[in-house]
């Protein structure tokens, strides 16, 4: 059977020269970077030039800005919660939106709940876009923090960071921003957005997993998370995970170089693969914004059909995606970024999601869309919503 | 995540679709995740002599669907009103713990149906 890999928003397939550049770290560099000896300075040569690629990739002005971290979601705790906590003399209102990942979201919650903080959650409009002016509203006296998304990982839509980091600077609002699905698929430049901090993670864009980081300008104070030794400067404890840091750095090297090209690429085969769906296809909603959009996200509600049939259908013809469905959440609600859009329960329940890396090739969205509309058909006849329409 | 049976079932349903003149009819909603399903019930000297259903929802709510109708199928109004949430479960080889009540609208749908088909009678009797 034919195995097409559609699911990249959720993870990517490791780059084999980022396997190949990590497994000396295993073998023969294996050394703890914080160690005196020779084995020990190997390794910390290696963690550095990943830092320094990280660096590049992003356009920070110095590697030191850049803090390893376990992953995307311990990037943005450390951000929100590390910020919130040593600032918390100068205030205790946090701004962020409604569409945002858990990992954001559920952390101001936290805060919110346990901490005495108040939080306001920004609205979008239908393309899943928060407004500069409503964010400049909700600022107050006591407003300390911002923290928008870059790219939204469901609905692919990109955030007018630049705008709203300017808003920020110019209120005395510290801005962190969540790019872990910008980082490696498009161009990321935190001095040009002017964001103060940034989170990444690297098995988004063929690094391994289990490793991120988060950009920290120089200047900004963060209470560390992870207490228990003087690794990244005091700001997370805890021995270095070597061969990841060297796979986050060989992967940012690879997207450098590889950037504007593949992110022409991944974007040409987006474009092809939502007219196919929505020239093959009828009473599809298409989510997400037309052009401020991902690189690799397509994104459709199919009416009158579940997202996890759906999934379970397309698995069996090898077609890996994800979905927005209550009954795919664990939690049994839909998507909270596809309902902020505006959609219905129902329709939010039948939402696909298809996401492409450089991995991908033309003839594997040709199969999809060979595919797609048959599979949606036979849901069809089978839901009760149909013919009643 | 699903056994086979409930991959069986959700690739091939039986007795999907739609009855011309149903004795008994209902529809079912899931308030925990908003599925919906539909049964549609033929019945000659009180037995299920044909049975049809439509579900909008998962994977394993087309499977449970699927499995009642053939439960149900040729039995008695009696046996058929017996058939409980679990039995259909037990049928498929279980179902994930959160998927369990999923089955719920299977065995609701088909007593509704025949609570139909009763007041039905009632009326012209
Ligand atoms: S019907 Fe929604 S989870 Fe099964």
């Amino acid at each position: 059977m034919k195995k097409v890999y559609m699911d990249n928003g959720a993870t990517t397939r490791t780059h084999p020269e980022v396997l190949q550049a990590m497994e000396p770290f295993f073998l023969e560099n294996y050394g703890n970077p914080s160690s005196v000896h020779g084995f020990g300075q190997e390794a910390l040569k290696g963690t550095e030039k990943a830092r320094d690629e990280v660096k590049k990739l992003i356009n920070a002005a110095d590697p030191q800005e850049i803090i390893f971290t376990g992953g995307g979601t311990e990037a943005d705790n450390l951000a929100i919660t590390g910020y919130a906590m040593a600032n918390r003399e100068r205030g205790r209102h946090l701004i962020t939106s409604v569409v945002e990942h858990h990992a954001v979201l559920h952390t101001c919650e936290y805060l919110e709940k346990e901490m005495g903080f108040s939080v306001t959650y920004l609205p979008v409009d239908k393309y899943g876009m928060v407004s500069a002016a409503d964010f400049r509203e909700a600022i107050r006296e006591d407003t300390i923090l911002a923290t928008i998304m870059s790219g939204n990982n469901e609905i692919g839509t990109l955030q007018p960071i630049k705008e709203l980091a300017r808003v920020a600077r110019e209120q005395g609002v510290t801005f962190h921003t969540d790019a872990v699905q910008s980082v490696g698929s498009m161009p990321v430049d935190v001095q040009d957005w002017g964001v103060d901090m940034l989170s990444l993670s690297g098995h988004k864009f063929h690094g391994p997993k289990g490793v991120g980081a988060l950009y920290v300008r120089r200047g900004i104070k963060l209470h560390p998370h992870i207490h228990g030794g003087a690794q990244e400067k005091k700001r997370r404890g805890g021995t270095h995970n070597t061969p990841g840091i060297i796979g986050l750095g060989k992967a940012c090297e690879l997207a450098r170089k590889n950037l504007p090209e593949k992110e022409k690429e991944v974007s040409a085969l987006r474009d092809k693969l939502i007219k196919g769906i929505q020239d093959n296809i009828d009473e599809v909603v298409f989510n997400g914004h037309p052009e401020q959009r991902l690189p690799g996200n397509v994104n459709f509600c199919f009416r009158y059909i579940e997202g996890e049939s759906l999934l379970l259908s397309l698995d069996l013809e090898g077609i890996a995606g994800s979905s927005g469905s209550a009954c795919t959440s664990g939690s049994l609600d839909p998507s909270h970024v596809l309902l902020a859009t505006g959609l219905s329960h129902e329709v939010a329940h039948g939402s696909l999601r298809l996401t492409l890396s450089i991995f991908n090739e033309e003839e594997e969205i040709d199969y999809v869309i060979e595919k797609l509309p048959g599979i949606v058909e036979k849901l069809r006849q089978m839901s009760p919503l149909y013919q009643k329409s | 995540m699903y056994s086979e049976r409930v991959m069986d079932h959700f690739t091939n349903p039986r007795n999907m679709g739609d009855m011309e003149d149903p004795d008994g009819r209902s529809q079912v909603g899931n308030p925990t995740c908003g599925d919906i399903m539909e049964i549609a019930i033929k019945v000659e000297d009180n037995r299920i002599s044909d049975i049809r259903f439509k579900t909008f929802g998962c994977g394993a709510a087309v499977a449970t669907s699927s499995m009642v109708t053939e439960m149900a199928k040729n039995k008695t109004l009696e046996e058929a009103e017996k058939l409980t949430n679990q039995a259909v479960a037990e049928a498929l080889d279980g179902l994930p713990p959160v998927k369990m009540h999923c089955s719920n609208l299977a065995a609701e749908a088909l007593q509704k149906a025949i609570d139909d088909y009763r007041a039905k009678q009632n009326r012209e009797g």
